[in-house]
This record gives C-alpha cells, sequence and structure tokens, in this order.
C-alpha cells in the first residue's frame, strides 16, 4: 500500500510543481500578487511532498519490500541495515528521486530566504525552478518510477552493487547531487534576470552566497568520489579522466569560471553577459553530466544504471531547457553593458584571462568526452579517449593558470602597475624557487612536472600568505572580511591540490608480485611481510582476507588486511587495505590466488606519497566556498530595500 | 545578433551529436559477448551425482540446449528456478546444469529441496569453465545450437519473456529448416 501512496504522492508534487512554474512567472508579468506568492507556497507543499515519496521509498528498503522492483533489485535480505538507506539512491530511479528532492530543497531554501527581494523578481526565480523541477517528476513518473511493483513478488533481491555497500557511497551522491543541483540556483536567479530584464548587480549579488554553497558542495562532492574510487575500485589512481568524473568536473570549471566573474560583476559592473552566460552553461553541463550518466551514450566505470529509452527523455529536457534558455539569452542580453573601464592590468583582466582559460579547459575535457561518440556517429570506428590526452592538456592549462592566479587577488581593481605588483610578489617567487629546488634536490624522482609543480604551488601559496599578511597589517580600511579569507583559503587549497597533484603519480611506487606465506618484499623502505590469507564472513559475502605486516626500519608500521570478496550474489569484488599518512599512504590489494592451496597470492604493493594532499587541498577550496557564502555582505545587501533600482550598472561604488 | 546566438548553434550541434550518440546506444546497449557466434569452450567436468562420469563438450553436441549456471549459494537462480524448470518441463529444449563454484552436498540439497530439472549437471567447482564461458555471475544461460554454437547469452536472471522473445523463436526457426 505505502509503495502505491508515494507515487500518488509524486503526482500530486508534480501538479503543483507545474503550478509553481506557471503562476508566479504570469504573475510576475501581469503584476498579480497572488498568482507570484503561489512560488512560496508551492515550494513548502513540494518539498514536503517529494519529501514524503522518499521516505517511504526508504521504508520499502528498511522493511524489505521485495514486491517493489526497485528493491528487489538493490537490496537483498542480507543486505546490513545502514546500506538498505543507502541503496535508496544506488541505481537509476532512486538516483533520480534523490535529485528531485534535493532540487525541492534548494528551492524551498531559495523561497524561505529570498523575502527581501522584490516580488516579481522572487517570483521569476521560484517559477524557473518549479519548471525545472516538473520536468524531472514527468521524467520520474513516466520512465523511471521507482514504486513500480513486481509481480509475483521476488523471494529475495538481487543485492545491492557490491561496489556500492562502502561508508563512502553513503555521503558521495548525495553531496554531489547538492552541489550539481545547486546550480539550478544560479542559473533560476540568472533566467529570473533576463526575463525581467534586470541588467544590474544586484541579481548577481543576490545569486552569490547560493553559486559558493553549491560549489563548496560539488568541490566535496568530487573530492569524495575521488576518495571512494581510490581505495574501493583498488586501482590505487585518484582520478580516471573517466566520462562520469568528467561530467561532474566540467561544471565545476564553469562554475570557477562563474565565481570569479560574478566577482567582477557584482564589484565592478563588467562582464555582466560572461556571468549570465556562465550561469546558464554551468547547469547546462550539470544536466548534460546527468544525461550522460544515465543514458547509456558513453560507456563508464560508473554507469550503474543506464538506458537509452530514459536518455530521450533527458536529452528533450536538455533541448528545451538550454536550449530555450539560451534562445531567451540571445534576444535579452543586455546589448553592450559597460561597468566601469579597466585598464590592461588590472584584477579584471586578470580575472578575464583566467576565465578563458578555465572556459577553454572545460572545452577540452568536454571534447575529449565526446569525441569517442563523435567517431562513433560518424562510423569511423570505436576509441577511448584516456589520460595521455586529458592529463597532458590539463597540465598545459595548468601552468598558465597557476603562474597568472597570484597575480589575480594581488591585483587591483581598475588599474594597477607591474612594479607594484612585482613588489609584492617577489617573495613568493623566491619561496617558489626554493620550493622547486628542494623538491629536486630531496626528490628527485618528482621528474620534470613534479619540481615545476612543487614550485608552482609554493608561489601560490606564499602569495595566498603574503596577501593575507598585507590585508592584516594594514593600517586602513577594514579587517578581512570573510569572502577575502574565504578566497584566500580556497587559493591555499589550490596549491596544497597541486602539491600532491604532482607529487603523487611520478615519486608513487607500485609492485604486482606473486606472494606465499612468510614472504617479504621491500617497497620505498617499507618492508611488507605476507603472513598468509583466513575467511572471513560479512553480512553477504565471505572474504579471503591477506595479514600483512609492514615494517620501516626494523620497527612495524602497520599491520593490513586486504580482502578479495565474493557476494552471495557471485559478485567479487577487492577490498584494499590502506595506511594514510599525511605524507605517504601505504594501499595494498588483494589479487587471485595462484595456486589450489590457496598459500601464494598476487599481490598488489603501492607506495603513494602525497596523496593525501590532494583531497586536504580540495577540502580547504570547499571550506573557502562556505566562508565566503556566509559573508555578512550578502546578508546586509538582501536585507537592503528593494526599492533601489539601479538599473544600468553605473559608477564603481 | 549573430554572436548572441553563437551559443544556441554551438548547442543545437552538441544537441545534434547526443541524439545521435543516443540512437549508437540503443544498439550497443546489449554489448554482445565475444563468445556469441563462436563454438562453445573446451571441456571435461564431471557430472553431479554421477561424479565418475565425465562429460565434454563434444559429447553435448548434436542437439540445441540451454545451459545455465547456478550455484546454491545464488539467491537470484532460486528466484529464477521455476522459470528454468517451466522451460525444462515444456520439453521444447534440453536443458543443462552448470554447477558453478559449489561444494557438491550443497548443490545437491538444493536440487532435491527446489527440484531437478536438468537433463544433467556439470560440476565446475574450480569455476575455470564458467570463466571459459564468460560467466562473470550466477545466474547466466547460454542458449547453444546443434553444432555446439553459442547463440545467445541470458546474464543474470532467467525470465518468461527472454524465453519468449529470445529462446522459443530461435528454436523454432531452428526446427523448421534443420
Amino acid at each position: 500500500m505505502i509503495p502505491e501512496i508515494g507515487q500518488v504522492t509524486l503526482m500530486g508534487a508534480l501538479l503543483i510543481s507545474l503550478a509553481m512554474g506557471i503562476l508566479p512567472l504570469i504573475g510576475a508579468y501581469t503584476g498579480n500578487q497572488r498568482l507570484m506568492k503561489v512560488g512560496q507556497t508551492g515550494a513548502i507543499a513540494q518539498v514536503f511532498l517529494v519529501g514524503g515519496a522518499f521516505i517511504m521509498l526508504t521504508w520499502a528498503f528498511v522493511v524489505q519490500d521485495f514486491s517493489v522492483e526497485y528493491v528487489a533489485r538493490n537490496s537483498s535480505a542480507a543486505l546490513p541495515l545502514i546500506y538498505r538507506y543507502t541503496a535508496v539512491w544506488g541505481s537509476h530511479e532512486g538516483s533520480f528521486l534523490l535529485w528531485e528532492l534535493v532540487l525541492c530543497l534548494w528551492t524551498v531554501a531559495v523561497a524561505l530566504l529570498s523575502s527581501k527581494l522584490p516580488d516579481n523578481f522572487r517570483a521569476r526565480t521560484l517559477g524557473v525552478l518549479g519548471l525545472l523541477s516538473s520536468g524531472f517528476l514527468m521524467f520520474i513518473i513516466f520512465t523511471s518510477n521507482p514504486f513500480t511493483r513486481l509481480i509475483p513478488s521476488a523471494v529475495d533481491g538481487l543485492d545491492l552493487n557490491p561496489l556500492l555497500q562502502d561508508p563512502g557511497m553513503i555521503i558521495h551522491p548525495p553531496i554531489l547531487y547538492i552541489g550539481y543541483v545547486g546550480f539550478a540556483v544560479s542559473f533560476a536567479f540568472a533566467v529570473a534576470a533576463l526575463l525581467g530584464q534586470r541588467v544590474d548587480r544586484e541579481w548577481v549579488r543576490w545569486s552569490r552566497p547560493w553559486t559558493h554553497i553549491a560549489w563548496a558542495f560539488l568541490t566535496l562532492g568530487i573530492a569524495l568520489g575521488s576518495w571512494w574510487a581510490y581505495y574501493e575500485l583498488g586501482w590505487g589512481g585518484w582520478w580516471f579522466w573517466d566520462p562520469v568524473e568528467n561530467a561532474s568536473f566540467m561544471p565545476w570549471i564553469v562554475a570557477t569560471a562563474l565565481i570569479h566573474s560574478q566577482a567582477v560583476t557584482e564589484k565592478r559592473g563588467a562582464f555582466q553577459n560572461w556571468t549570465l552566460i556562465l550561469a546558464i552553461t554551468t547547469f547546462s553541463l550539470c544536466l548534460l553530466g546527468t544525461f550522460l550518466v544515465r543514458s547509456g551514450v558513453l560507456t563508464s566505470v560508473h554507469a550503474f544504471a543506464a538506458d537509452p529509452t530514459r536518455g530521450v527523455f533527458i536529452l528533450t529536457y536538455l533541448f528545451v531547457v538550454v536550449g530555450g534558455t539560451l534562445l531567451l539569452f540571445a534576444i535579452r542580453a543586455p546589448a553592450m553593458v559597460r561597468g566601469s573601464d579597466f585598464a590592461g592590468m588590472s584584477r579584471e583582466t586578470l580575472i578575464l584571462v583566467n576565465n578563458l582559460l578555465l572556459v577553454v579547459m572545460a572545452a577540452m575535457v568536454l571534447t575529449g568526452t565526446l569525441y569517442p561518440l563523435l567517431l562513433d556517429a560518424l562510423n569511423a570506428g570505436k576509441i577511448s579517449v584516456g589520460p595521455p590526452y586529458f592529463g597532458t592538456l590539463f597540465a598545459m592549462l595548468l601552468v598558465p593558470i597557476a603562474l597568472l592566479l597570484p597575480l589575480g587577488f594581488h591585483a587591483r581593481w581598475q588599474a594597477d602597475k607591474l612594479k607594484r605588483l612585482a613588489g609584492e610578489l617577489a617573495l613568493p617567487a623566491v619561496v617558489a624557487v626554493v620550493g622547486g629546488i628542494v623538491t629536486a634536490v630531496f626528490l628527485p624522482s618528482a621528474g620534470l612536472w613534479g619540481i615545476f609543480g612543487v614550485a608552482g604551488a609554493f608561489w601560490i601559496m606564499a602569495s595566498c600568505l603574503v596577501y593575507y599578511r598585507n590585508r592584516l597589517a594594514a593600517r586602513t580600511g577594514n579587517r578581512p572580511s570573510r569572502s577575502e579569507t574565504g578566497m584566500i583559503l580556497a587559493h591555499f587549497g589550490v596549491g596544497l591540490f597541486m602539491v600532491g597533484a604532482s607529487l603523487t603519480n611520478p615519486t608513487s611506487e607500485e609492485k604486482h608480485l606473486r606472494m606465499e606465506a612468510g614472504d617479504s618484499f621491500e617497497l620505498s623502505g617499507y618492508n611488507f611481510i605476507f603472513e598468509g590469507t583466513r575467511m572471513v564472513r560479512g553480512p553477504n559475502y565471505v572474504a579471503d582476507e591477506g595479514e600483512l605486516l609492514v615494517y620501516k626500519n626494523g620497527e612495524r608500521v602497520a599491520s593490513m588486511y586486504p580482502q578479495k570478496r565474493r557476494y552471495n550474489n557471485g559478485q567479487v569484488m577487492t577490498e584494499a587495505a590502506l595506511d594514510a599518512g599525511l605524507t605517504r599512504d601505504l594501499y595494498v590489494g588483494l589479487g587471485e590466488p595462484l595456486d589450489e592451496t590457496g598459500t601464494a597470492w598476487a599481490i598488489r604493493l603501492y607506495h603513494k606519497p602525497f596523496i593525501r594532499f590532494i583531497w586536504i587541498g580540495a577540502l580547504l577550496m570547499m571550506a573557502g566556498g562556505f566562508l565566503a557564502a556566509s559573508d555578512k555582505r550578502y546578508r546586509r545587501a538582501i536585507a537592503k530595500q528593494p526599492a533601489r533600482n539601479s538599473g544600468m550598472a553605473e559608477a564603481p561604488a | 545578433m549573430i554572436g548572441r546566438l553563437l551559443p544556441v548553434i554551438i548547442f543545437l550541434g552538441l544537441g545534434i551529436l547526443l541524439a545521435a550518440g543516443l540512437k549508437i546506444a540503443d544498439h550497443k546497449t546489449e554489448l554482445p559477448s565475444p563468445l556469441i557466434g563462436k563454438q562453445m569452450p573446451e571441456f571435461a567436468l564431471p557430472i553431479l551425482g554421477r561424479e565418475e562420469t565425465i562429460v565434454t563438450n563434444e559429447d553435448l553436441v548434436g542437439e540445441p540446449f540451454l545451459l545455465n549456471a547456478w550455484a546454491s549459494w545464488c539467491p537470484t537462480c532460486r528466484v529464477e528456478h521455476p522459470v528454468i524448470t517451466d522451460l525444462a518441463r515444456s520439453g521444447k529444449i534440453r536443458v543443462v546444469g552448470l554447477n558453478y563454484k559449489d561444494e557438491k552436498a550443497d548443490a545437491q540439497a538444493w536440487l532435491a529441496r527446489f527440484g531437478d530439472p536438468y537433463d544433467l549437471t556439470i560440476t565446475d567447482i574450480s569455476g575455470r569453465t564458467a570463466i571459459d564461458f564468460g560467466v562473470y555471475a550466477a545466474p547466466e544461460s547460454f542458449l547453444i545450437d546443434s553444432n555446439g554454437t553459442i547463440v545467445f547469452k541470458q546474464i543474470g536472471m532467467m525470465t518468461p519473456e527472454v524465453i519468449e522473445t529470445e529462446i522459443l523463436p530461435r528454436l523454432e526457426q531452428w526446427s523448421k529448416s534443420p
């Protein structure tokens, strides 16, 4: 009975979202207050209905209702309780329900926190969000109903994909979706601005904290995904340029450009069109990512649920939403908004260059991701584009970005002198050179890329510290705002990330060995002793568990227990053992037994220096995003009377 | 104006590419197993319950049959078991079991409990033959024609729809043009 109620609830949510998508827009057009109000009430009703449906699906998992097809496919009687909760988004139907729920949560947050915005702007924003939601609800109801019954009911379920039976999977998809879907808000603000022809700086200021929060969540989501792939896929890599990873990385790159562009538009009035188009592109890439992951167009290790018939629906949705918005942009975009002028050497110019580089990077990832598809469509054969392409181009583009990055925040708005900048950045330049030399001397295996990578990272991090010290020491002016602190924190994170990214790959060592109980092997100064394996039984799997003792200079530093699991549904999974440290990870994977008696095993040993820096850097970027979003300025800005309609951007404030 | 239409134009190009991709995906979703159209792999394995008898791939050539890989530890096999049983009882095709990575006693207890529809069950304790067949999880079923060629592979649970749409039509065709 409950699944049927869930289905009806979703239909109710669809009706509400349609009302929400149409009435407030009409209201904003005609100036009808009551119609505009539908946006707020609709957002609240919608979140209750979709949330209710989500809880009902969760309930079906918790009580193991195998008469629901989705539950039977993604759960089993032996599945531990915690994974029954996460199995809700373990596959296609539930993922979309989660997507939709997250969209409803963002929408209701906008509805509740936007009371100080002008009524018509608020109505348009909520209307756009309502329309987006109704499209997704139709998709769920008509093509991917999670509540479909299985008749006759299954005795037991097929079990959750073992890859997803992992703590990382509990949080990775929700966090990633919060980020993805959050850009629907920046998108809705941009569309509302276009619809209302508000070509001013106000809407950008309103939209900025939302963009920051979505970006911070997306950063965290991608980092968690990378971390999960690292320890769960068992290959010891942290990024694979897999289509699904690219699908989340493209919006991230463009969103990063958007954040910078928004800063310029808000502060200086320039780059209005850039900001609009980047806001639209970011969300479009989120939709494109969803399409790529869910349609089966590209094959990927992550494509757990792919179905081309659903692809048609998502593609249509993509066409309507993105095509329609871009057309709106073509018609309505402000013809020529002149912000205040800026010189060739100014923060504006540097941010513009940064944006161009980021957009080129996103285009590069997009091309690489879709190139196999293009060739396939032209019948030119099946290929796959891999790390050699992406890695090389990414590194090439990262060089100018890293070089210019410190100039970007050290430079003054409007105009600056190269001489002044050189004075400020002399110290970081020295630190960078020293960092590079130290790396070359103590870690020669880092290679040229590694050495220059570390130098670049030190250049960025030292510039951050110098900037912040100067700001704290300044006699005049305010203390650094949260925006500024957040900005510095995030850029410092970029530096840490670069340390990890440039050192890990060249300095890692790995060995694939045949080991019998009692064998030992020395890798990068660590002595691994294989003690043999034993059988262990988990709730829904049996596993061979190896034991390795690790010694360094005669002292035991770790005991590691890699597993090879066989789940009840027959799937086999490697569970790598990790010994994490700030400057290095030890990583052991258990391969196949190599003889009948099970004493000899294929074992992979890895020593991965500095890999933690990658995720620590990402966490700092995320923290910077949240901190910047919490700046007082945004709250104060919204608290201002909306009556002040500044029209075209005027002189700098 | 042209400049501002540029994003739409780029997007349309992208959209057409994606639509084309979707058309391709329609054909390629069921990634054909590389073994389809090939001879079944060689094996020589004992028969469950009659371990002194060894059956080889050549012994099975001559009449079409369905090879169903199963194991007592596999819950899905239990779910599909009635479907396999119905097919075997209908007499339309010989059904051969491939007991995969299992214990003999468990397998026999399982058949005693749920019924034994198999003409014979090949025991593949090491799972090596199953690997040769490309089995990566039980259950999987292979339709093999009278020449010993694998013509169809069902990954996962056998369903009445698959029998209706994939297996019976092929059997009919074979009976018409032997």
